[in-house]
């Protein structure tokens, strides 16, 4: 199988001069229909792989590849969700949802006409979060794991082929991330989507991936890649398990060896 | 009273002070009507002069809104332009405070050699007096977007025109109202001076030739119509405001 998305030895430099580079030598591949964590310290240009990935920002040196193509300019088959919730505030949080589809084509031209039917989606997309009926809510009448809920609907709502997820859980309670867990591995067994996770969290990483990647301190590059057995689906109560704390256990190992080098 | 029909109340009372003081300051320093006219006399001379203070008023309203009207446009399209791309924003930057630095009254000689006297010039001073706050309060509104809320937009191939409609322009919509209830005052400005000078008919003029009449009562009168006109269209932009943009404050409230 070829990769979906494919990084190849990427330099990414911010403001396009010869400062330090956030990420050097990074190569990366996922593919299709795989479920990709990556962890590693604070500041080590995760975030940036996941600009970097979805043409948000141009690496100084290297290819990214996504489905095929060359990523030159930012692309429109993806669904992002960002660490925090950046929902529209003067929009209810139906309207946010529906953003995507004013912009992403075809639904862009059917939106007009085919309105009731996507509110349906969004509708539809909010309960399975556990947001039925809050649409009509502005998004600051949400608490902050609402509004995390929703901007993962947002993500969705188009039906991307990769899903971008940046620490999207990272303000949450527990208990409600582990609720959340369950809906994105349903969401990616039901559709079948690629999705990248970066994360703090490893228990999540590992409940969650097929894959788990750590990366270096800045500059940031990838150092270990771990396989995640666990058959699917899986249940939260994997994650009590001793193999299951095993492979924790060996990523802290990774991210702490990173860290120590910084 | 419960405290929040005091705050109800407060903006009459207060103004009833303002005016009960002024009253009883004039008559304590018997000072001369040439000087300070009392409210009373003020008040004796608005109901003399209704009828002139009425189509004057109504002629000035016309101008400022006019003037107002102009500004919204051009400055909308103007802070648009600036606020969109950093080097208009380089460019246009010091022409734009150049030019806001200089004292509309000269301009409007200019505007008479230019358009000759009448209705044109008060408008067209009311409209360079008040465009420029319109246009900085845009360009900031638009130039202050949150690079998240822009990623999300881009991340999903949204054209700048996208990013423009769906975030820039209600994003700025706060900030232009807060420009624009400085700028309708500045507007009244504009179409006064613009009046006194280059006009046969509005308030400016009727001023200048009440003072030509050492009629002190009218000028005050008239001054009184321009501060209570002032207030009014004030209050719509108020309304207004509170329907399009009653995100903004809540959400901050929210966040407190
Ligand atoms: N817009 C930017 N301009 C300049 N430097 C930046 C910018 N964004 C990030 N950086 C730098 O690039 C490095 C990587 O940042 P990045 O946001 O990718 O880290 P991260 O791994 O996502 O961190 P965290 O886990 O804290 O979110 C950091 O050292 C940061 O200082
Ligand atoms: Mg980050």
């Amino acid at each position: 199988m070829t990769a979906f998305v494919e990084l190849h030895d990427v330099t990414h430099v911010y403001g396009g001069g010869d400062g330090p580079p956030a990420v050097e030598g990074l190569s990366l591949k996922v593919k299709d229909g795989e479920f990709v964590a990556i962890v590693g310290p604070s500041g080590c240009g995760k975030s940036t792989l996941m600009k970097l990935a979805t043409g948000l920002q141009r690496a100084k040196s290297g290819t990214v590849i996504v489905d095929g193509r060359e990523v030159v300019e930012p692309i429109k088959i993806t669904g992002m969700a960002f660490q925090n919730p950046v929902m529209l505030p003067w929009r209810t949080t139906l309207q946010n949802l529906l953003l995507p589809l004013e912009i992403v084509q075809p639904h862009r031209s059917r939106l007009r006409a085919h309105k009731a039917e996507y509110v349906a989606r969004a509708e539809m997309l909010l309960e399975t979060v556990g947001l039925k009926g809050m649409g009509s809510k502005f998004p600051w009448q949400l608490s902050g794991g609402m509004q995390q809920r929703a901007s993962l609907c947002r993500s969705l709502i188009h039906e991307p082929k990769l899903l971008m997820l940046d620490e999207p859980f990272g303000a949450l309670d527990a208990f409600t991330r582990e609720e959340l867990w369950c809906v994105i591995r349903d969401l990616h067994a039901q559709r079948g989507v690629t999705v990248i996770l970066v994360t703090h969290d490893l228990r999540e990483a590992v409940f969650l991936a097929d894959r788990v990647f750590c990366m270096s301190a800045r500059p940031g590059r990838i150092i270990a890649e771990r396989e995640i057995g666990f058959a699917r689906p899986r249940d939260l109560d994997i994650t009590y398990t001793p193999e299951f704390a095993a492979i924790v256990h060996e990523l802290r190992g990774h991210i702490r060896e990173a860290r120590a080098v910084a | 009273m419960t405290r929040s029909t005091w705050l109800r109340l407060a903006p009459y009372l207060f103004t009833l002070g303002f005016f009960a003081l002024w009253e009883i300051a004039c008559r304590a320093l018997s000072i001369s009507n040439f000087v300070l006219p009392p409210p009373s006399a003020v008040w004796g001379a608005l109901v003399q002069y209704q009828k002139p203070l009425y189509t004057n008023a109504f002629h000035t309203l016309w101008m400022t809104s006019l003037g107002f009207a102009l500004s919204i446009v051009f400055g909308l399209a103007l802070g648009l332009l600036v606020g969109s791309s950093k080097l208009i924003y380089a460019g246009l930057s010091p022409l734009l405070v150049g030019f806001n630095s200089i004292p509309k009254v000269a301009v409007v000689p200019i505007l008479v050699i230019w358009f000759g006297v009448g209705w044109l010039p008060p408008v067209l001073t009311a409209f360079v007096i008040s465009f420029f706050p319109i246009v900085v309060n845009v360009a900031t509104g638009l130039a202050t977007i949150e690079p998240e809320t822009e990623d999300v937009l881009k991340a999903l191939g949204a054209s700048r025109l996208d990013i423009m409609t769906k975030v820039g322009i209600p994003r700025s919509l706060p900030y232009l109202f807060g420009a624009l209830k400085v700028s309708i005052t500045l507007a009244y400005v504009g179409s006064v001076i613009g009046e006194q000078n280059a006009s046969n008919l509005g308030l400016g003029n009727l001023i200048t030739r009440a003072s030509a009449d050492f009629n002190v009562p009218l000028i005050f009168a008239a001054l009184l119509v321009l501060a209570v006109l002032g207030v009014f269209l004030v209050a719509i932009v108020d309304v207004v405001e509170s329907r399009m943009t009653g995100w903004a404050k809540r959400s901050q409230l929210s966040n407190a």
